[in-house]
């Protein structure tokens, strides 16, 4: 297997981008990550997604975005692992390069959901649960993490506003990311006053609804000189799997898939979690970030708040976590989710996140959730 | 929902139908094709116990396509009296009187209606014990 490096990226700010398409937002991040490099042919492109079909009546994405940005007739498709999409397509576009198959390919993600009508979003969002016996019941995909948060509070003793301040420090941090849909400052009234949407998750618990592409290009780690002054090694990466219905695990207060993936990704980078120094994980919801936080082994499990008021996940601490304001606060594209968290590391280990910028950045990890924990995609970048 | 799609899960989601793997006895929720735990494909059929008690559960307030005239209403995942986790509606409790730990009974309710001209789907939901 050759190394891989990322040579360059494109990020779209997250937003409710009304007047543009699906193939335009990614058009746009595309352009930018070439404009970062020397422009190199692209002899591959593999995207993340998960709703165009639903929302904006559109399959078939590879394909319209290769030729959206010139890069017919190379192959190209989409991979779908609901929000699991984005590190799922970089996982795939990683092994197109280690194994020889391609040298040099754009990978990333594309979401837009405010295509969606009505209750269309909830439901196509929702339909990363299982079909048949999570949501025939009237199962939102807030309710079941709804049912994970009551379990974790009762289980640990956490009060509810333990979770009010994981958002604030979120907010914090993404008051500074200028891409950030939600780039303002909250307090922790702002989580408990707002509107309930599945006890006890109210909407400040909850990722915002938003459009949003960003792009990567790899090209093995040797080449990457010819293409672009600014490389990043892709040092360790893995995905892994768990039951899609969450009564199936034998427990709710871990993601077992994350677990996983991350001591896969650590070992193949031959790091621990001590080596660490910015990590942007999956906070889908408040819980879902908890969990996360313990499941990568930054935490001790049901302890976090304590860790966190001492600014454990704050630079100078035990890792900085999501200086980008995480999908809390940066934004929540879904399929193109675990594509920004790549691409936000790589401007950190690059020395380029402006007022984002944690000081001496040597190794970043993304953590991509698909589903309620169902599939997680853990990626090492580090500097080279 | 299509009708064959309703009617296939019929065994499971109304009569708590389900199967055993024959080799090491792991109770699967729903059938799958391999056991998870020692990777046999041989399964007996098993029925799910009918009790058991609530381990979490939300109240949804703001609900998915389909659901808009139900809120609010109990999705609960309950632990049936052989340990298999089964998640449901919780019916017959008003939100504010659902408790976790709450012992709860396999009862047979309507879940949705299609609109005005679709099919009317049932299911098994559970209610708390009455004693």
């Amino acid at each position: 297997m050759r190394k891989v490096a990322i040579i360059g990226t494109g990020m779209t700010k997250v937003d409710k981008h009304w007047k543009k398409s699906l193939k335009e937002l990614f058009g746009q991040a595309g352009i930018e990550a070439l404009n970062q490099t020397n422009s190199p042919a692209i002899d591959a492109l593999i995207v993340g997604n998960m709703c165009a079909s639903d929302l904006s009546d559109q399959n078939n994405i590879g394909a319209l975005l290769a030729d959206h940005l010139g890069f017919v007739p190379n192959t190209a498709y989409r991979v779908e692992a609901a929000c699991g999409s984005g590190g799922a397509a970089f996982l795939a576009a990683y092994s197109a390069v280690a194994s020889g198959m391609y040298d040099v390919v754009m990978t990333g993600g594309v979401e837009k959901l405010t295509d969606g009508v009505g209750g269309n979003t909830t439901l196509s969002l929702g339909k990363a649960a299982d079909a048949e016996y999570e949501l025939f019941y009237g199962s939102s995909f807030v309710s079941i993490n709804a049912m994970i948060m009551r379990y974790y509070m009762k289980h640990y003793g956490v009060p509810r506003e333990a979770f009010a301040d994981f958002s604030v420090l979120m907010h914090r941090n993404g008051s500074r990311n200028a891409l950030a849909q939600l780039p303002f400052e909250i307090t922790r009234e702002t989580v408990l006053d707002s509107d309930m949407i599945s006890d006890p998750i109210t909407l400040f618990d909850c990722a915002p609804v938003g459009d949003g592409a960003a792009a990567l290009i790899l090209c093995p780690l040797e080449d990457a000189k010819k293409y672009s002054d600014d490389f990043i090694e892709v040092a360790g990466i893995a995905g892994a799997t768990d039951t899609v219905d969450i009564a199936s695990r034998e427990s709710l207060l871990t993601f077992k898939s994350t677990v996983t993936a991350a001591d896969r990704a650590y070992k193949m980078a031959r790091i621990s979690t001590a080596d660490v120094d910015i990590a942007e994980i999956h906070d889908t919801f408040t819980i879902t970030g908890v969990l996360s936080l313990e499941d990568l082994g930054f935490c001790e499990r049901g302890k976090f708040h304590k860790m966190m008021m001492n600014g454990a996940f704050e630079p100078g601490g035990i890792v900085a976590v999501n200086p980008s304001g995480g999908l809390k606060s940066r934004g929540h594209p879904v399929g193109a989710t675990g594509a920004y968290q790549i691409a936000e590391l790589f401007l950190q280990l690059t020395g380029r996140a402006g007022k984002m910028q944690v000081p001496d950045a040597s190794v970043g990890v993304a953590q991509n959730i698909g589903g309620s924990g169902s599939s997680t995609y853990v990626t090492v970048l580090r500097r080279v | 929902m299509s009708v064959p799609r309703y009617w296939r899960e019929i065994p499971r989601r109304s009569r708590l139908e389900t199967v055993k793997c024959s080799e090491c006895g792991t109770i699967s929720y729903p059938p799958r094709a391999r056991c998870g735990k020692c990777g046999s494909s041989k399964f007996e059929n098993y029925k799910l116990p009918e009790k058991g008690e609530l381990m979490t559960f939300t109240v949804v307030r703001t609900p998915p396509k389909g659901f808009e005239k139900m809120p609010p209403y109990i999705i609960g995942v309950v632990k049936l009296e052989d340990g298999t986790l089964i998640t449901s509606q919780i019916t017959d409790v008003a939100p504010e009187e659902v408790n976790v730990n709450m012992k709860v009974e396999a009862v047979f309710r309507k879940v949705v209606e299609d609109g005005d001209s679709g099919i009317i789907q049932y299911a098994i939901k559970f209610r708390p014990v009455i004693k």
